[in-house]
C-alpha cells in the first residue's frame, strides 16, 4: 500500500482506532439499552434470552402509554409553535432596523444559555401563580407548551438567522421587482430558500421538547406526566427491561424524524 | 421615439450625512440606451436603485411621462432592473422563473406559456426551458434574467453593470446581444458600468458621474472627442493633458502658448465660457491623433521627444515618450503589419499632431 495523502486521516491506523473508540463510547450505551430491552429477565442485568414482551408490557402499561401520547402531542405542538415563532423573529431580526435590535438579540440568546434548572424553577414559580389548574386533557398540557416553547424558539431563531445571513437580498427585491408585493416575495422567494433551516430548527425543536425532562419536570402535573418524566419516576424503582423498551421507542422516534428530515431536505436539493 | 419617457428632478440621496447622490437632474428619451458611467462608489447604484424604487430620494422627485412616480413602490413601476447579481431564483427552473412576473399579474395560462416562449426565444434560450438555474452558466443565467425582466414589457429596463460578471469575449458577445435586443423591443435601457468602452460602444447617451453628480451627459462621440471638464477627458480614454495659457480669443478658437517647442498655436475651439486672454487653462490631445516621426511634419504642432518605454498591446503599441521640459507624453500606433518592429527605446523624434485635434479644457 502507498503512503496515505496528507488529507487522507482515515488511511491512518491511529485516526481509525479514535474514530472507532468515539463511537464506542457515543454509541454503546444506547446499543446495550436497545439490546436489553429484548432481555428475558426482570434484572436486567444477565442476558437471558431474547423476547419481546416488555414492549406488551409497556404498550399495556396504561400510564407509560399516556405518558407517550402527551409527549407526542407536546413536541409535536412545541414543535408548530415555535417554529413558526422561531422563523418570524430571525426575520424580523433580519429585516428591520430598530432601536436596541443587538439588546434584543442578546435576550433571545438568553434561553440557550440559561442553566435548564433556572428555567425550569422559573416556569414552576410562574405557573403556580398565574395558570389554573384542573383542565382537561389537551389543555393541561399548554403550560408544558408554552414553557417548552420559551426555550426551543431561541434555537430555531438562532439557526434561522444564521442562513438569512448569508442570503442575497437581491432575490427578494427582484420577485418585488417583477410584480410582487413584500408578503408575497417573502413567500415565494425568502422562505423557499431558507427552507433547510426551517426543517432544521423544527426537527431540533421536536427532539428538544421530546426529551426535555428538568424543564419538564417543574411543569408537569400528576395528570400532565411526559415519557421521560414518567421513565424517571419507573427508574426510581428499578430499571426493569420495560423502561429500557420505552427508551428504545423513544430514541426510534428521534431517528425517523432525523431520517426524514434529512429526505425533505434531500428531495428540496435535488430539485 | 423623441419624447420623454423618465425626468429625474434634482434627487439627493443621504447615508447619514453623506451624499451618495447630490442633486441630480436628467432626462431621458424613450428608446434611449443611456449609460451611467464613473468610477467605483460614485453613487450609480444608488441612483439607479431610486429609479427602480427600491430606495426613496432624500430630497428630489423622479417623473414618469409627466407622473410623479418617487413614492410608487417597485411592484407598480413600468420599470424593471436586472440587477448585478442577476437575482435567478435558485429553487425554480427557468421557465418558472421567466414566468414568475406574468404570474404575479395573474394571466390566464395559455397566456403565460406563448409569451414565455416568446420571451425564451428573445434571448435565444428556449431549449433551457427546464433547466434548474445551478445548472446554467454565468452567461446563461444573464439570460435568463434579461427574459424575465423583458416579458413585463416594461417602458424601461435598469441594468446594474450587466457584464461584469463575464469573461471578455462573452462580454464582447453579450455587448452586441444586448444592442440587438434592446432595438428588438424598443424599451429604453439604463445600464450601470464603469467600463469606459462598453458605455461608449452600447449607448445613445451617457452620464459621466463622480462623486455624487453628473460632470457631463453626452452622446458617445461627443463625450470623447469634446469632453468639458479635465474629470471626464482623463476618465474617458487617455488623454496627453497639460498647462497652456490663452493669449487671445479669436474669431472661431483661441490662441494658446502652449510652451515648449509649440510656441504659440492657433486652435479652431467652440467658446469656453468665461476663459480670457492671460487665463492658465488646459489642452489635451488623444494618443491616437498624434503621430511619432523621425522629423517634424511641417503641418503639425508638437514637441521634440526622446523614446522612453513602450507597451505591446498586440493590435496596437504604446509609445512613453518625454519631451525636452520634462513631460510626458503618449501616442498610439496601430501594428498594421505583421513584421513591424516598430520603435527602440532611446529613439529620438517628434510627437506632433494637427492643431484641430487638440482639446481646450478651462476646468
Ligand atoms: N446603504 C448604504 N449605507 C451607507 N452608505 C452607502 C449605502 N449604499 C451606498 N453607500 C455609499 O454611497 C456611495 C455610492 O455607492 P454606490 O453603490 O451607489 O456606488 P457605485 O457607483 O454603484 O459604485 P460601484 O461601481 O463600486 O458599484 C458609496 O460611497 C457607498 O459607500
Ligand atoms: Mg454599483
Amino acid at each position: 500500500m502507498s503512503k496515505p495523502a496528507l488529507l487522507d486521516y482515515a488511511a491512518r491506523w491511529w485516526m481509525r482506532l479514535f474514530l472507532a473508540m468515539f463511537f464506542l463510547l457515543l454509541y454503546a450505551p444506547i446499543v446495550i439499552l436497545i439490546i436489553f430491552s429484548f432481555n428475558d429477565s426482570k434484572r436486567n442485568i444477565v442476558w437471558r434470552g431474547a423476547t419481546g414482551k416488555y414492549y406488551a408490557k409497556a404498550w399495556a402499561n396504561d400510564s407509560l402509554i399516556e405518558a407517550f401520547i402527551n409527549s407526542l402531542t407536546i413536541a409535536v405542538a412545541n414543535m408548530i409553535v415555535g417554529t413558526l415563532l422561531g422563523v418570524i423573529t430571525a426575520i424580523l431580526l433580519w429585516r428591520f432596523r430598530f432601536p436596541a435590535k443587538k439588546a434584543v438579540e442578546g435576550v433571545l440568546a438568553l434561553p440557550i444559555v440559561i442553566p435548564e434548572i433556572c428555567m425550569g424553577v422559573a416556569m414552576l414559580v410562574f405557573f403556580n401563580k398565574w395558570w389554573p389548574n384542573n383542565l382537561v386533557w389537551p389543555l393541561n398540557l399548554v403550560n408544558i407548551i408554552i414553557a417548552h416553547v420559551t426555550f426551543t424558539f431561541p434555537f430555531v431563531a438562532v439557526i434561522v438567522r444564521g442562513q438569512l445571513a448569508g442570503l442575497n437580498r437581491e432575490f427578494e427585491l427582484a420577485a418585488m421587482d417583477l410584480g410582487a408585493s413584500e408578503w408575497r416575495a417573502m413567500i415565494d422567494v425568502l422562505l423557499p430558500q431558507i427552507k433547510p433551516s426551517i426543517i432544521a430548527g423544527a426537527l431540533i425543536a421536536f427532539t428538544l421538547s421530546l426529551e426535555d425532562f428538568v424543564i419538564t419536570y417543574f411543569t408537569a402535573g400528576p395528570d400532565s406526566i411526559t415519557l421521560p418524566v414518567k421513565i424517571n419516576s419507573m427508574v426510581r424503582f428499578s430499571v426493569t427491561p420495560e423502561v429500557n423498551a420505552a427508551s428504545t421507542i423513544l430514541i426510534i422516534i428521534t431517528i425517523v424524524a432525523v431520517w426524514l428530515a434529512m429526505r425533505i431536505q434531500k428531495e428540496k436539493t435535488n430539485g | 421615439m423623441g419624447k420623454t419617457v423618465l425626468s429625474i428632478e434634482n434627487i439627493v440621496k443621504k447615508f447619514g450625512n453623506v451624499a451618495a447622490v447630490n442633486g441630480v437632474s436628467l432626462t431621458i428619451q424613450d428608446g434611449d440606451f443611456f449609460a451611467l458611467l464613473g468610477p467605483s462608489g460614485c453613487g450609480k447604484t444608488t441612483l439607479l436603485r431610486m429609479l427602480g424604487g427600491f430606495d426613496s430620494p432624500t430630497s428630489g422627485h423622479i417623473f414618469m411621462d409627466g407622473i410623479d412616480i418617487t413614492d410608487v413602490p417597485p411592484n407598480k413601476r413600468q420599470i424593471n432592473m436586472l440587477f448585478q447579481s442577476y437575482a435567478v431564483f435558485p429553487h425554480m427552473n427557468v421557465e418558472d422563473n421567466v414566468a414568475y412576473g406574468l404570474r404575479m399579474e395573474k394571466r390566464p395560462t395559455t397566456e403565460i406559456n406563448q409569451r414565455v416562449q416568446e420571451a425564451l426565444a428573445l434571448v435565444r434560450m428556449e431549449e433551457f426551458a427546464k433547466r434548474p438555474p445551478d445548472k446554467l452558466s454565468g452567461g446563461q443565467r444573464q439570460r435568463v434574467a434579461l427574459a424575465r425582466a423583458l416579458i413585463k414589457k416594461p417602458r424601461i429596463l435598469l441594468l446594474d453593470e450587466p457584464l461584469s460578471a463575464l469573461d471578455a469575449k462573452l462580454r464582447g458577445a453579450m455587448q452586441t446581444e444586448l444592442v440587438r435586443l434592446q432595438q428588438t423591443v424598443g424599451i429604453t435601457f439604463i445600464i450601470v458600468t464603469h467600463d469606459q468602452d462598453e458605455a461608449l460602444s452600447m449607448a445613445t447617451r451617457i452620464a459621466v458621474m463622480d462623486e455624487g453628480s453628473f460632470c457631463q451627459v453626452d452622446a458617445p462621440r461627443v463625450l470623447y472627442e469634446a469632453p468639458s471638464s479635465r474629470f471626464v477627458a482623463d476618465f474617458i480614454g487617455r488623454m496627453n493633458m497639460h498647462e497652456c495659457i490663452v493669449i487671445a480669443e479669436q474669431d472661431n478658437g483661441y490662441c494658446i502658448n502652449a510652451g515648449g517647442d509649440m510656441g504659440e498655436i492657433s486652435v479652431r475651439h467652440a467658446p469656453l465660457p468665461g476663459v480670457r486672454a492671460g487665463d492658465k487653462i488646459y489642452y489635451g490631445v488623444r494618443p491616437e491623433k498624434v503621430i511619432f516621426s523621425k522629423d517634424k511634419p511641417a503641418d503639425n504642432v508638437g514637441n521634440a521627444v526622446v523614446l522612453e518605454n513602450y507597451s505591446y498591446h498586440g493590435d496596437e503599441t504604446l509609445l512613453y515618450c518625454r519631451s525636452q521640459d520634462g513631460t510626458l507624453w503618449t501616442c498610439t500606433l496601430t501594428n498594421d503589419r505583421r513584421n513591424f518592429t516598430p520603435v527602440n527605446v532611446g529613439e529620438l523624434g517628434w510627437l506632433t499632431w494637427a492643431a484641430d485635434n487638440m482639446i481646450l479644457l478651462a476646468k
